[in-house]
Order: structure tokens, then C-alpha cells, then sequence
């Protein structure tokens, strides 16, 4: 046969390793700072400007380590992995660079925009509608790079890490354009398509699946090609991992609703979400044995070797957050555990354990061979190691700790029942885990900066191999299955082939159909006292949003005793109809917000917003006094209504040429209601903190409205 | 609720691809042979550093 030579490009794996343990570093930095806000807001900086507030900084955190430090990470093992399973090189060069250097703008742009307080206010997938764009663009250039490489492939077989990166890149693509459907109201200011509870389902689809699609199969893929390189033997078992494949891709995408147990979401959509996210433990145990079971009769080489510790521990980390998902999404479980520091538990488990440490191995592993020479120092990556390790546990174990004590004090009552705890009593108790929490996080980034010296010592004393020779025969023509084939005496079943795909046109078919009809009778139920918004509190919500609320107060009242006698009535699908975005949230690391309309009287918001400790002492939520200066932007309420109308929201007809008239004279009002209440209070209408007041003063009211109205 | 439906075209679109991936791959013979693939990431060839 014909030998072919060829060269592997290395420069992008090592620019892609560069970038992803930059921005984990920073990334990390911004988590142990966020962490350290929530036990002592000085370090909010809000007294001084609004950028590094924890509502700000924390969808920072979260997006620099998933998209840049897991995403670089991703792309690191997809650019050195898939030109040697493939054995040719990446399809086209320019393509892995406008890749790369597109990926770093996006990031940048994410980073800047983030704390300038441009967000759509959907969590993981808060970036505004220009770099939306920009992201699509760059990921169908990785795509076009990705399958262009597979077409020109001189391996026929594609080995499973493969499909892993193919499911990836297809599903995330779905997700983020689905889920990213937004009315652009400006440059940098976009309002979700959706509203309400479609709003949050659509947007706990992407959430969950960005999970599973980037933080989870494309580092299946990495392990199934890095676990066995490293331990220099086959995976376990080829055929288990085929089985793990499949059957993962297929279950994951129906788990999303599970992030919206007991809110206002059909039941049937809950019980849809819980009963996909059990089935899931199967295969995710099943890749997790066998990553483990890869290294049996290989132990003694775990003991040896730093890379493969960290596989062992990442892998194992998998294992415990995929047997914890599912558990989560019990409805009995995730009562407990909803809106509390569990679920940080959970995904930094998953975050720092599995995407961290497959990270590092795959790291200590792929340096020394891009620069042809050994690890600097095995010593130091096992100290990085165990550093690590210890450094999850006190991240995790302090987590699951408050999330329990603090359930156990919300639902507590007294004999005469009355709630037992105000929630700042709850805040108060859990301060000291967030403060061994950041500690547990700052020793985690500790280790990471060994590596980093580790590295830098290691590509130092090597000499970097720019391109790699190779050579392979070239692909063969044609396909010959072999004669004891086992799988193909299935397909050749020819009619069961063609029932399932005609069932699956069919069952599309029929759905296309039904669009129509469903799209114009809803099922949930409209409620006649819920209004629209004015354009003041519309103003506001968008302040709220932009400030980030919604990462540390939720908008959705369980129908619980204890949440119904601590916030007031359980949140109804019918009063989210013209939220666009849902503001929802996912964590109470303050109280529920759902009614808080009415509960306090203008000067209490007034005082609270510039200054919280004036009014709860033991507070944690960061100062607002930028919104006693800023103007509202006026300018924009006329676009603003214009697009809410065009999403349904029914405003009258020319209503924008008066809606600012409109904002002015309850501005006015709730200025009058401040002074006269507060004769110290000076202000002036056209400030945001007005607007603020109007929003937080109309949240949840309406369906009181409607109670009284019987 | 609605917007089930656009999830449930999209998802099951995406379930169809896969399905059709799948299909195309057993027909490929992709997955005839579980053992030797597993072996063969092993065996990169070897650096230039044979001269």
C-alpha cells in the first residue's frame, strides 16, 4: 500500500492549551472573588462603581470557565485528537485560526460586555445578540473545519471520541440558536422571543443540554481518547463505549425541565424531565466503569503517574455528579435542594472535579509530547493533585452543609406556627461555609498556578515540535464488510429500517402540522388582571436584569407551606405572560422576590437599594448607589414598547408616542410618595432607582389584584 | 407551553439525525470490529526522531 506523508499541525493545539489555562486561571479568579463577596459585600466595590458587583461578576465566573477555560479545553483535544484518529491533517488551517482567534474575541467582547451589565438576563447564555451572532459564526467555522477533516479522513473508522465531538458540535449548535431567538431593542439590548414559562422551559433546555453537550460529551470524547493514551492501553471495552455513545445522546436532550421542579411548569413537563433524568444514570455509569475499568491490572501506574490520577479522579467525579443529577431531579430530592447551595455543590463537582482535573491530566500529558521532552516536575503535578483534591472537598462538603441546614431553618415553625427564622437568619448561619467555601476555591486556583509553573518550566526545557510528520495509506474506495459481521445481519432487515424512518417522518410530519394549532391555543392559563408592564416598571425590570438580580433571587414561589407563608401566594404559569425573559432564577441566595410588590413602602426600597445594611444589618447584598446618578434611558422606552408589541405583549395601538409621558408621571408620583414619606429623601424623577422602585413595586401584585377584585 | 413544540421538532430532529448517523454507521461497518479500534489509538506512528 501507498504510503502518504503529511504533517500535523501542533501550533493550534498548544494555542488552544494556552488560552484554556489562561482563562481557567482567570476564570477561577473570578469565582474565589465572587466567593468571597458573599461573605463580605465590601468586596463588591459597589460603593465606588456598579462592574464588580456579584450580579455582574458571577455570570463572568460562569461563563469564562465553561465557554473559555472547558471551551479552549475542548478545542485543545479536538485539534490534537482528531488529526491523529483521522491520521490527516486539520482540513484547512485558515479555519483553525479565524477558530481560535475568532473564540478569544468572542470571549473578550463576553467579558466586557458582561460587567458593563449587557445581558439578556438568561443564565449561561446571558452574551447580547451581537456576539450571539459572532458565536454562531465561529462555530459553524469550527464545524465546516471539524467535518471537513472527517471527509478527507485516511482512517475509515471513526473511533468514538469522534462521534463524542460530532454530537457535541451538532446539539450545541441547535441549542444556542433555539434558545437565542431574542428582538434585537438596540445595539447591545435584546428582549427574549420567548416569555414566561416557555421562556424558562426553553431556557432550561439549552441550560441543561449545555451541560451535557459542552461540559460533558466533548470530555467523553477527550477521555476516550486521552484515558487510553495515557495508561497506554485499549479502553475497556470498545463496544460499552458505542453503547455509552448512543444511548447518552438520545436521553440527554428530554432532561431540561428537571431544573423546573415544582415551579409554574406543566406537571407533565416536570414528570417528563425526571423520568429521562433517571434513566440517564445507566449510561453515564456506563462510560464512567469504562474509564475506570480501562486502568485495571494498570493501577500501579496510577500511583506513579500524575496524569493518570487526575483521569481516575475526574472520571470518578463524573460518576458521583451523574448519580447526583439524577437524584436531583426527584421531585421529593430537588425540594430540598432547588434554589439552594447544593446545586453549587453539584456543578462545581462537576465543574472543578470533572472538567477541571480531565483538564490538568489531559495538560501534564500533552505538553511534554508537543515539546518533545518529559513533564518538568511529577512531584509538583502530584502536589497540584492533591492540593486539588483537597480544594474540591472543602469547595463541596461546606455547599452541602448550608444547603441542608438552611432547608431545615426555612421550613422550620413554631408550635404556634409562625415561620421560625427570618431569612436573614438563614444568611447569617451559612455565611461561614461561603467564607471555607472561597478557601476551598482559592486552594484549587493555588494548585492551578503549580501547573501552570509546571508547564511553562516543561515547555521551557523542551523544543517545540511545529509540525508533526506522519504518514498513513491513503483511504481504500470502497467498504467490504467482513464475513462474520454481527451488526450488519441486523440492518439487513431491510423493513424494520424502513418503519423507523418512516415512523420518524411521519411523527414529524404530524408535528409541523399540529405548530398551528398549538401555537394559537396555550394551555396555560391567562389570568384577567395580569397587565403588561408601564414603561417605568419596564425601565426598572430592565435595570434588574442588567444588574444581574436574578443570580441571587429567584421569582418563582413553590407551592410550599413554608415558601407560601414565608413569600405569599405560589407563583401561577398565567402571571409570566409578558416577561420577556423570565427572571425566574435558579438560587435564593436571597429571599424570593415573586411578591414583593407591596410587602415594603417606597422609602424602604429607596434606602435598601443605596445602602442594604441601613435597613438588615446582616445583609450580604451589595450596595446600588450608581443608580441615584445614572438617568434612565428614556430614549429607549420607545423602542422598548414597540418590541414588546411585536412579540404580542398588547400594548395599544401608538402607544410609544405617549409611553414616556406615561413613565414621567408615575416617576413623578413615586417621587412625591419619597418626600412626603422622607423629607430627608432629595431626588430627582428621571433616576433609575425610580424606574427600579416602580418594577420591584409591581412584581407578583397583579394576581393580588385579582383577589380583591372578587 | 407552546414552545414544547418547537423543542420537541427540534429535539426530534436532532434525534432523527442522530438515528440516521447511526444507521449509516452500522451499514459502514463502523462498529464491526470492537476490538481492534481501541488498540489502534495506541499506535501512532512514531516522531521523526528516527533521522
Amino acid at each position: 500500500m501507498n504510503q502518504e506523508k503529511f504533517f500535523y499541525d501542533n501550533k493550534i493545539p498548544r494555542a488552544f492549551a494556552i488560552a484554556c489555562i489562561f482563562w481557567g486561571v482567570v476564570g477561577m479568579l473570578l469565582g474565589v472573588i465572587a466567593a468571597f463577596q458573599l461573605a463580605f459585600p465590601i468586596l463588591n466595590f459597589s460603593d465606588y462603581f456598579p462592574y464588580l458587583a456579584f450580579g455582574r461578576l458571577r455570570p463572568v465566573h460562569t461563563n469564562a470557565v465553561i465557554f473559555a477555560f472547558v471551551g479552549n479545553g475542548i478545542f485543545t483535544g479536538v485539534y490534537y485528537a482528531v488529526p491523529r484518529l483521522l491520521k490527516t491533517p486539520m482540513w484547512n488551517k485558515a479555519l483553525s485560526l479565524i477558530h481560535f482567534w475568532g473564540w478569544q474575541f468572542i470571549i473578550v467582547c463576553a467579558a466586557v460586555t458582561l460587567l458593563l451589565g449587557f445581558t439578556t438576563g438568561k443564565e449561561y447564555a446571558e452574551l447580547e445578540w451581537p456576539i450571539d451572532i459572532l458565536i454562531t459564526l465561529v462555530w459553524v467555522v469550527f464545524g465546516i473545519n471539524l467535518f471537513g477533516t472527517i471527509f478527507t479522513r485516511r482512517e475509515r473508522h471513526l473511533y468514538v471520541a469522534i462521534w463524542f465531538f460530532i454530537a457535541s458540535w451538532v446539539t450545541v449548535a441547535m441549542l444556542h440558536i433555539v434558545n437565542s431567538f431574542e428582538f434585537p431593542v438596540s445595539f447591545m439590548k435584546s428582549y427574549s422571543w420567548y416569555a414566561g414559562v416557555q421562556d424558562a422551559l426553553v431556557q432550561w433546555w439549552y441550560g441543561h443540554n449545555a451541560v451535557a453537550f459542552f461540559l460533558t460529551t466533548p470530555y467523553l470524547g477527550l477521555m476516550y481518547y486521552f484515558l487510553p493514551k495515557a495508561a497506554d492501553r485499549p479502553v475497556y471495552s470498545y463496544r460499552l463505549s458505542i453503547v455509552h455513545f448512543w444511548s447518552l445522546i438520545f436521553l440527554y436532550i428530554w432532561a431540561g425541565p428537571h431544573h423546573l421542579l415544582y415551579t409554574a411548569l406543566p406537571d407533565w413537563a416536570q414528570s417528563l424531565g425526571t423520568a429521562f433524568s433517571i434513566m440517564l444514570i445507566l449510561p453515564s455509569w456506563g462510560g464512567m466503569l469504562n474509564g475506570l475499568f480501562t486502568l485495571r491490572g494498570a493501577w500501579d501506574k496510577v500511583r506513579e503517574d500524575p496524569v493518570l490520577k487526575f483521569f481516575v479522579v475526574a472520571v470518578t467525579c463524573y460518576g458521583m455528579s451523574t448519580f447526583e443529577g439524577p437524584m436531583l431531579s426527584l421531585k421529593n430530592v430537588n425540594a430540598i435542594s432547588h434554589y439552594s447551595d447544593w446545586t453549587i455543590a453539584h456543578v462545581h463537582i462537576g465543574a472543578l472535579g470533572w472538567n477541571g482535573f480531565l483538564t490538568f491530566g489531559m495538560m501534564y500529558w500533552l505538553i511534554p509530547k508537543l515539546f518533545d521532552t518529559k513533564l518538568y516536575s511529577k512531584k509538583l503535578a502530584s502536589a497540584h493533585f492533591w492540593i486539588g483534591t483537597l480544594g474540591i472537598m472543602l469547595y463541596a462538603i461546606p455547599m452541602y452543609w448550608s444547603a441542608f441546614r438552611s432547608y431545615f431553618m426555612m421550613k422550620a415553625f413554631t408550635p404556634e406556627g409562625q415561620l421560625q427564622y427570618k431569612f436573614i437568619d438563614i444568611v447569617q448561619t451559612v455565611v461561614p461555609f461561603y467564607i471555607i467555601r472561597a478557601i476551598g476555591g482559592t486552594i484549587f486556583l493555588i494548585g492551578v498556578f503549580i501547573m501552570v509553573y509546571n508547564l511553562i518550566k516543561t515547555a521551557k526545557a523542551g523544543k517545540f515540535i511545529a509540525s508533526e510528520e506522519a504518514n498513513a495509506p491513503a483511504l481504500a474506495k470502497e467498504y467490504v464488510a467482513p464475513a462474520n459481521s454481527i451488526w450488519h445481519s441486523l440492518i439487513e432487515r431491510r423493513p424494520l429500517l424502513l418503519l423507523v424512518l418512516s415512523l420518524i417522518m411521519v411523527g414529524i410530519g404530524g408535528l409541523v402540522e399540529l405548530v398551528p394549532t398549538f401555537l394559537i391555543k396555550s394551555n396555560i392559563p391567562t389570568i384577567a388582571s395580569v397587565k403588561p408592564y408601564t414603561p417605568l416598571e419596564l425601565q426598572g425590570r430592565d435595570i434588574y436584569i442588567r444588574e444581574g438580580c436574578y443570580n441571587c433571587h429567584s421569582q418563582m414561589i413553590r407551592p410550599f407551606r413554608y415558601e407560601v407563608a414565608r413569600y405569599g401566594e405560589y407563583s401561577k404559569a398565567g402571571e409570566f405572560v409578558y416577561d420577556h425573559p423570565f427572571q425566574w432564577g435558579s438560587k435564593r441566595t436571597g429571599p424570593d422576590l415573586a411578591r414583593i410588590g407591596g410587602k415594603y413602602n417606597n422609602v424602604w426600597h429607596f434606602n435598601h437599594m443605596l445602602s442594604p445594611s441601613s435597613m438588615e444589618s446582616a445583609t450580604i447584598m451589595p450596595s446600588y448607589p450608581s443608580l441615584y446618578e445614572n438617568k434612565i434611558d428614556k430614549a429607549s422606552t420607545i423602542s422598548k414598547i414597540h418590541v414588546m408589541r411585536k412579540m404580542g405583549v398588547p400594548y395599544p395601538d401608538g402607544y410609544e408616542a405617549i409611553a414616556n409621558q406615561d413613565l414621567d408621571k408615575q416617576a413623578n408620583e413615586i417621587v412625591a410618595d419619597l418626600v412626603s414619606t422622607d423629607k430627608h429623601i432629595k431626588i430627582s424623577s428621571d433616576k433609575e432607582i425610580i424606574a427600579l422602585i416602580a418594577y420591584l413595586q409591581r412584581v407578583g401584585r397583579d394576581i393580588k389584584l385579582e383577589e380583591k377584585n372578587k | 407551553m407552546t414552545v414544547i413544540i418547537l423543542l420537541l421538532i427540534v429535539s426530534i430532529l436532532i434525534a432523527g439525525g442522530f438515528l440516521i448517523a447511526f444507521l449509516w454507521s452500522v451499514n459502514d461497518g463502523q462498529f464491526d470490529d470492537d476490538i481492534s479500534p481501541a488498540q489502534r489509538i495506541l499506535f501512532d506512528n512514531k516522531k521523526t526522531n528516527t533521522k
